[in-house]
């Protein structure tokens, strides 16, 4: 083995990669690796952030969903309330219409009562006439007798 | 090829393509011993033989270790600043996966051992993982292959073309150098001189009174110094030795396709199972390198203050 130029021709050549690795290799190739990781890292953030986006807004659409039911039960309520209401109302309106029908009616029927009653009467008096008239015929003299009958009558 | 004894086949294949100077009067032979040429002015050649190879001494350069270890380097540069490139921020595919996954490693590891604050410090991980490996997986290109190729399209039998930079002493030692600079250097950056000064004589013994400490500067300096020259040596040396060593048993291997079917078939099989045990231990060494590396340059940033306080 002998030792010659060669030792100093490797150290120069040695020198020159280094310097040739340092100055177009190691620094791009570190900084596009670098900026990928950074890359890598925004998305995942992004991604994260997405995704919290999403819990958030499918909580408010929960609570969306929540406000919307109950207002629409409450909606529900007032209306079976309201209709209830109606309903009673109406019955009510009803019987009173049924109680003024009844008490118009009643009204109606005394009154024809009474008038049957009134003509009942006239008949009554001129029956009772001419039953007393074929009774007393002979005796009775219908002008004597007149006032007397007539004076009954107004009785009944 | 088929005359060379096994020794020579070794130490052809343990050769490297050496191009350096040959001094003055130099008496240049073939491969028998005839005389071509005597020089007559220092003269830059391709070395034909050991012994050319020893007399040009310091002055010479592996052109093969060289070739292939920029080869790779340049595979690495180029893939990578290409993926860079046409980096895909979206959706990785293909390659830009691998890389990715490799840079990420890179950027784990260096990050779980380096506390400060320099930029260079990845990437100078980056490459030196990368490019070490690179280079250790030549070792699994089987040895006869491109030598052969090299040495027929050469046409000279004796061509020597080793292509694993990292059996190479020089490619790891001069790589461990490098590191060593680095370490000075980010140290003297990043403490001042005095600081590399206090470094290397007021540790590991320490003293309150200041008389005690001056007795024991000349102790810390020895050790100090040694340990600090042992992180390049030691760094270059593990990774030479464990390629070289997985090298020479290749060749060693190697030697045994020429004796007999079965013996051939044998070396065969041993060749598939120390590959794949290789790819652990090119993976392995390149990693270690990496590291160290970076352990040693952490140790060059830290600042004694922080030291007390950590421990």
């Amino acid at each position: 083995m002998n030792i010659n130029l060669t030792l100093i021709g490797q150290s120069i050549t040695f020198l020159f990669f280094v310097w040739f690795c340092y100055s177009f290799v190691w620094r791009y190739i570190r900084g596009a690796m670098e900026e990928r990781q950074k890359q890598i890292a925004d998305g995942l953030e992004t991604a994260d952030r997405a995704s919290r986006d999403l819990e958030l807004a499918q909580e408010k659409a929960a609570q969306y969903l929540r406000d919307a039911k109950q207002e629409s039960a409450a909606i529900v309520e007032g209306a079976n309330k309201r209709a209830a209401q109606i309903i009673e109302e109406a019955k009510q309106t009803a019987r009173e219409e049924a109680e003024r029908i009844k008490a118009g009616a009643q009204a109606e029927v005394e009154q024809e009562v009474n008038r049957a009653r009134e003509a009942l009467r006239s008949q009554v008096a001129a029956l009772a006439l001419a039953g007393a008239e074929k009774v007393l015929a002979a005796s009775i003299d219908e002008n004597a007798h007149r006032a007397l009958v007539d004076d009954l009558a107004a009785q009944l | 090829m088929a005359e060379q004894t096994t020794v020579g086949y070794i130490q052809h294949h343990l050769a490297n393509l050496t191009f350096g100077r040959l001094d003055k009067d130099y008496v240049r032979k073939d491969h028998d011993g005839n005389v071509i040429a005597v020089l007559e002015e220092p003269t830059w050649t391709f070395a034909k033989n050991a012994e050319e190879v020893s007399e040009m001494g310091f002055m010479a350069i592996h052109v093969d270790s060289m070739a292939w270890s920029i080869g790779m380097g340049l595979i690495f540069c180029l893939g990578f600043a290409y993926i860079a490139r046409t980096f895909n921020k979206g959706v990785p595919t293909g390659w830009q996966n691998f890389i990715e996954m490799l840079v990420e490693f890179i950027d784990g590891t260096v990050k779980d051992t380096f506390h400060y604050r320099n930029a260079m410090i990845a990437p100078l991980a980056l490459t030196i993982f990368v490019w070490v490996l690179l280079m250790n997986a030549l070792d699994l290109v089987p040895v006869d292959w491109i030598p052969v190729l090299a040495t027929k399209l050469a046409g000279d039998p004796n061509f020597f073309f080793k292509i694993v930079p990292t059996t190479d002493l020089n490619v790891p030692l001069g790589m461990g150098l490098t590191v060593f600079g680095m370490i000075l250097f980010f140290t003297v950056q990043r403490k001042g001189f005095m600081g590399l000064v206090k470094d290397l004589c007021l540790h590991p013994f320490h003293a309150k009174k200041w008389y005690i400490n001056v007795l024991l500067i000349p102790i810390n300096f020895v050790l100090e110094l040694v340990s600090l020259i042992a992180k390049p040596v030691s760094l270059g040396l593990r990774l030479f030795g464990n390629m070289y060593a997985g090298e020479v048993i290749f060749i060693l291997i190697a030697t045994m396709f020429g004796a007999g079917l079965i013996l051939g078939i044998f070396a065969g099989v041993l060749q598939w199972a120390w590959a794949v045990f290789h790819i652990l231990i090119i993976t392995l060494q390149a990693f270690v390198f990496m590291v160290l590396t970076i352990v040693y340059l952490a140790q060059a940033h830290q600042v004694e203050e922080e030291d007390h306080n950590t421990h």
